[in-house]
């Protein structure tokens, strides 16, 4: 009885909180917009095959090369006449795809690695550290570049070269918010009464440092569709006939002075996903802690 | 810095190891002979020991200094890497120029006008400009004003005209990130006692705003732009490729892409230098504007 009780009483702690943050990202008129268009750019990607036909991806349609926008293509077709309407669309699959599973990967290694090196500080610590700060010293892309080139170029590696590539970043993150909860009474009391490593880090510290880390997995979601699309527009990333907005706009560059219609579309969409993860991660900023606004 | 250079040298050396194809094979060309392929292969020491060849490479480069000759030229890599990197310098140098220009007034502008229409115009822009890809902008700018207008050059790095285009692009993609410091910056010092005691005491607002604020706000935003300084150099490789620049950045897409492990390990090797060498600068410059760290060192 006491147990559900109590059980009861968190239960509605937490729907406070997640009530009172939804309150406060309601008002923030930009985290509105990106949420909107977050979910334009998710409704795209679920509902490709219902709103554009997933056959005209790949299937080259001779006839009806190189038309610019009309009724029946809305964006166009490409030099080999598929519809870049339905690539576009089914294009956002991938780019949501990489983008999220990328940053899901970053922040789950990064995260650890971070954990580990604020909790047991120390020689670990200094070793990690280093090696991050080497890392770190190599430009992102370029880094993600040397990667894929080793791992050869598919979607996974991409995947696995970007989250690589991003991990220190994500590592230093969670080090610097975890070292300041460290510290605090609660762990200490936690310590005290014997809990184990593996429950404090996970029970008591990470919950209580989630707030940057959330805000910083959102907005990378970002950064590494962009990195993606970099990638695959160099030729090493996603690969033809896949229709990655990278990738399109490398095969609609030699084209663009007669058809410039080619390379607007895949670029607006990439705009708008970027955009939409970087605004709804401040949204998300503000809203978890109203003091760090500005 | 040694130590980091040696471990950013063996993190590269163990991924490029991965990288498929065999460098001779590269060299001789698709017609040689299988018999021939295997004997450079034992004559360049590829079939060595992966950390035999790491420590020679070492012992090589910081003994002799020789980093050895591109697979792809077959000339000494820092042929190639010397005459490019002041390539990616200029431009690296444009972007951080532009970029500081671009978002300093606007970020102090919008600090001072806080959530007034200005403001938000300015968020909206650097909000956006931040979600364009930097090939795309590229591809719209040489679009727009080279094919269209037939106003500047669209490719390599004869003149000055030719950073134009490039430089524009690199201020869309960085130009943001010093907007944001620098606002952010402002809205922290504007708040500070001293520049209510200013203001108490009726010292001109623009006088507040640039001796008292803009000065004390300088810091992180000076670090912003190192940083940003640091990563064009090796990271302007969309911009390099698609304008067509022979800068560093290009090199080594293209020596990737040849698995000419020689130039990319150089090339990266003195990227990371010149990263190291940069930050220690914005370290430097520290002591020399703020006198309170400078006090400190003095006295200890």
């Amino acid at each position: 009885m006491a147990v559900a009780d109590k059980n009861k009483g968190i239960a509605l702690k937490r729907k406070g909180k997640v009530k009172e943050f939804w309150r406060r990202y309601k008002k923030n008129k930009s985290a509105m917009v990106g949420l909107v268009l977050l979910l334009f750019i998710l409704f795209c990607a679920i509902f490709a095959n219902v709103i554009a036909d997933e056959e005209a991806v790949t299937r080259h349609n001779p006839e009806v090369r190189r038309q610019g926008p009309s009724a029946e293509h809305w964006f166009g077709t490409d030099i080999y006449g598929r519809d870049i309407y339905s690539r576009v669309i089914f294009g956002s699959r991938i780019s949501l795809t990489i983008g999220v599973l990328s940053a899901a990967l970053s922040l789950f290694l990064g995260g650890i690695l971070g954990a580990v090196s604020a909790y047991f500080g120390g020689w670990l610590d200094d070793i990690i550290m280093r090696i991050m700060d080497m890392l770190m010293s190599i430009p992102a892309t370029l880094l993600a570049l040397t990667l894929v080139a080793a791992l050869g170029s598919s979607t996974t590696n991409l995947v696995i070269a970007l989250a690589l590539s991003n991990l220190p970043s994500f590592a230093r993150l969670t080090r610097s918010s975890m070292l300041t909860v460290v510290d605090s009474d609660y762990v200490e009391a936690a310590k005290a009464y014997g809990a184990r490593n593996g429950h404090i880090i996970f029970k008591e510290v990470l919950p209580n440092a989630m707030g940057p880390i959330i805000v910083q997995t959102t907005q990378s979601v970002s950064n590494m569709i962009l990195t993606a699309s970099s990638l695959s527009f160099l030729g090493v990333g996603v690969q033809a006939p896949a229709p990655e907005w990278g990738a399109m706009l490398a095969e609609a560059r030699e084209f663009m002075r007669q058809f410039p219609y080619m390379i607007i579309s895949p670029g607006i969409f990439i705009i708008i996903t970027a955009l939409s993860f970087n605004l709804v991660g401040d949204g998300f900023r503000d809203a978890l802690d109203p003091r760090l606004k500005d | 810095m040694i130590p980091v250079l040696i471990g950013i040298a063996f993190i590269i050396f163990f991924i490029m190891d991965f990288t498929p194809g065999n460098p001779a094979r590269l060299i001789l060309g698709q017609s040689a002979t299988a018999e021939a392929v295997e004997q450079l292969t034992e004559e360049m020491g590829l079939n060595d020991p992966f950390f035999t060849r790491f420590f020679r490479y070492l012992y090589n480069s910081i003994v002799h200094l020789d980093f050895g000759v591109s697979y792809r030229t077959m000339k000494p890599v820092f042929d190639d890497v010397f005459t490019r990197f002041p390539v990616s310098i200029y431009l690296a140098l444009c972007g951080m120029v532009g970029s500081t220009l671009f978002g300093i007034p606007l970020g102090v502008l919008s600090a001072v006008k806080q959530y007034s229409k200005l403001d938000t115009v300015v968020n909206v822009v650097a909000m956006t400009m931040v979600a364009m890809p930097p090939f795309w902008v590229a591809m719209v700018l040489i679009l727009v004003f080279s094919l269209y207008l037939g106003l500047l050059p669209s490719a390599g790095a004869a003149t000055w005209l030719h950073y134009i285009l490039p430089t524009i692009t690199l201020t869309l993609a960085n130009g943001s990130a010093v907007l944001r410091i620098t606002r952010s910056s402002m809205l922290e010092t504007i708040r500070m006692d001293y520049v209510r005691t200013a203001q108490a005491k009726g010292v001109p607002r623009k006088v507040i705003i640039f001796k008292h604020a803009f000065k004390n706000a300088l810091l992180p935003v000076i670090t912003t732009v190192g940083y940003i300084f640091g990563s064009l150099l090796g990271g302007a490789i969309v911009s390099e490729t698609v304008f067509a620049m022979p800068g560093l950045g290009s090199l080594i897409v293209l020596s990737i892409k040849m698995k000419d492990i020689p130039v990319v390990m150089a090339s990266i090797i003195l990227l990371a230098l010149s990263y190291g060498v940069i930050m220690l600068v914005v370290d430097l410059m520290y002591a020399f504007i703020d006198p309170r760290i400078k006090a400190k060192y003095q006295r200890g």
